[in-house]
């Protein structure tokens, strides 16, 4: 027979299986092949890194009124030009003296939208809810015009960062609830509803951005012929937004399935109706579930913005690659344009990704079904 | 029968009249005819798939049957939706699995459904909903989540989740069956308590047969989608009728 005497005390762990020193070895020198290719990384590294930095930052020309400035031997990237370009680069061919206006709906999309980020603010469901329902109008009639005594600046105006930023956040602030309750269509217990959403998802899914893009452009005014020609922009925004809706639900959809069925039971044996329980109990879970994809989805549709050249919009891309491109008193600058494209457009997707994760860490509640 | 609602047309809180239902072919409930009378306290037992969760489950309309009538507090229950949200606040359930709300945290839990269902304000809905944690013995969770629960805590939250309803009646399906064996007994005390306090309908599936034992009015022995045997539960467990019963106690018991 055994009786333990005294409990023992939790020690802490031995010092040599954790800091910097313990990770290198145990990761990087662990065995001769691991040596090697640590090696050989590293000199792959001092190969490559340097002339990319020499030519982004060191020998890059930051400041120069026109070309010539920019050419030359041990001349790096010429950042004058995007700078130079700079008002088209954002707004594409909006008027310049009219720049306040875009101006101003980014400002106060930015100052409306900080108090959301904040635990504390009161009303945050009311502010939100401004924000996306409220604040489209108001960034419309700002940038359009025709109210208000400012004048009409029509939508094929409209291009650069401007355009791409216009269209990605009216395309996910209205794919993701039309996803949603495409998604909740799918799995309804009524078979006509459910056979049109499937449809549609599957429509949808199935058919390449770009044809959508054609067909709102060029086929639909065929139908609608005479009077009822509206606009480019709108028709592109309501493709992208079927379009990506599809995605959205089927994400949507897989996060639904992972619900236990106990959490419906549980809601609507208190008495809650369908909806509210799908509202209260069910989406809550579900769309925190599919964070990372439902920003796949987002990540995808904002670079996805760029084929709206296609149709003779330009966006970010369309204004760097074609028009800028070809402008000719910048010739030869095509790379610069490239890689700041690249870089605004990889920045926001890293910010969309970097707040999906602090997004994912607010609503752990130390649950997993 | 310490309680007897005072209502005479109504002398039946939940009244089950030759109840069939069907999972595909498989006929999962034969003829059950099954009265329980206001306040009174009935334990189902039986082997797994005798069907006794699936009839305190048509008992909410969780389950849809097929055939036969099932009345509660005298209306028969049809698949209509509004009756079906009116009736459901009125039958308080819990499950085997707690089914808590893990996005919410516990006083959230317990308020979700007073708020939106019974358009009750929150302060007060808060205030009811403390009164049950304290009545389960845990009013010091309230701001914690069901994820740093145990599971004994969680179930009492649920319970407490489900009187805060104000039920006529609570069904209870298997409320102890997930839990670690330390902590069913902290579970059983507060439904026992809350049996003790009488007026309210329970129906529990369950075996645990000291809790059967202790505050049953009637046990009904179920198997193959049959009730076999109903009893006091003295006279159950002292002096079983059928074979299929005896085998029953002689197998949980003899463990």
């Amino acid at each position: 027979m055994y009786v333990t005497d005294h409990i023992l005390p939790a020690l802490p762990a031995p010092s040599d299986s954790k800091g910097v020193l313990h990770w290198l070895k145990t990761n990087l020198f662990s065995s001769p092949i691991n040596i090697v290719l640590t090696l050989l990384g590293l000199l792959l590294v001092y190969k490559i890194l340097p002339p990319i930095i020499d030519w982004v930052f060191i020998n890059a020309t930051w400041t120069a009124d026109n070309s010539a400035e920019c050419k030359g031997e041990e001349k790096g990237a010429c950042w004058a030009f995007i700078s130079n370009r700079f008002g088209q680069v954002m707004y594409g061919f909006y008027p310049p003296e009219q720049f306040w206006r875009p101006n101003l709906a980014g400002i106060l999309l930015i100052l409306l939208t900080i108090p959301l980020f904040f635990e504390k603010t009161p009303k945050k469901v009311i502010l939100g809810g401004f924000v996306l329902v409220v604040f489209p109008f108001i960034a419309f009639v700002l940038i359009h015009g025709g109210y208000f005594g400012l004048s009409t600046i029509e939508t094929d105006k409209w291009g650069g960062l401007m355009l791409t930023l216009i269209i990605s956040f009216v395309g996910i602030l209205c794919a993701l609830p039309l996803g949603i309750i495409l998604a909740l269509g799918r799995r309804s217990n009524m078979p006509i509803v459910k056979s049109i959403c499937v449809i549609f998802i599957e429509f949808w899914r199935g058919v390449p951005l770009i044809t959508v893009l054609f067909m709102s452009s060029v086929m639909l005014p065929l139908f609608f012929s005479g009077g009822t020609d509206f606009d480019k922009l709108a028709r592109a925004m309501i493709g992208i937004i079927l379009f990506q809706s599809a995605y959205v639900a089927e994400v949507v959809r897989g996060g639904l399935q992972a619900i236990p069925k106990g959490q419906y039971e549980a809601a609507v044996a208190m008495g809650l109706s369908y909806w509210k329980s799908m509202f209260l109990i069910i989406l809550p879970q579900a769309l925190k579930l599919v964070i990372p994809g439902l920003v796949n989805t987002f990540i995808a549709l904002f670079k996805d913005t760029t084929l709206v050249l296609t149709i003779g919009l330009f966006d970010l891309l369309a204004i760097v690659e074609n028009v800028l491109g070809s402008d000719s008193a910048w010739l030869g600058f095509h790379t610069e344009g490239l890689v700041f494209a690249a870089f605004v457009f990889w920045m926001f997707c890293f910010a969309m990704s970097r707040y999906s994760m602090s997004l994912e860490r607010k609503l752990h509640t130390g649950h997993t079904h | 029968m310490n309680q007897t609602n005072k209502n005479t047309e109504q002398p039946y809180a939940i009244e089950m009249i030759n109840l069939n239902k069907w999972y595909g072919d498989f006929h999962v409930l034969k003829d059950i005819n099954l009265k329980v009378k206001h306040g009174e306290r009935i334990v189902i037992c039986g082997p797994s798939g005798s069907g006794k969760s699936t009839v305190i489950r048509c008992i909410n309309h969780l389950e849809e049957h097929q055939q036969g009538q099932i009345m509660v507090n005298g209306k028969e229950i049809t698949g209509d939706i509004k009756q079906l949200e009116q009736l459901r606040t009125d039958v308080g359930m819990c499950f085997q699995h707690f089914n808590l709300f893990p996005h919410l945290s516990i006083l959230d839990n317990l308020t979700l459904a007073p708020i939106w269902v019974r358009k009750i304000p929150k302060a007060e809905a808060e205030a009811t909903a403390m009164k049950y944690l304290k009545r389960v013995k845990i009013p010091d969770q309230a701001n914690k989540y069901p994820g740093q629960l145990s599971g004994g805590q969680q179930q009492r939250v649920a319970i407490a989740r489900s009187l805060c309803m104000n039920p006529k009646i609570m069904l209870f399906d298997e409320p102890t069956s997930a839990l670690d064996p330390e902590m069913i007994s902290e579970v059983l005390d507060v439904m026992i308590e809350l049996a003790n306090e009488g007026g309210m309908t329970m129906v529990c599936v369950t075996h645990e047969m000291g809790f059967a034992k202790q505050v049953a009015d009637r046990v009904i022995f179920m198997d193959a989608g049959q009730i076999i045997e109903e009893n006091t539960p003295t006279e159950f467990f002292d002096n079983p009728q059928s074979e299929r019963t005896q085998l029953f106690l002689s197998q949980i018991i003899a463990h």
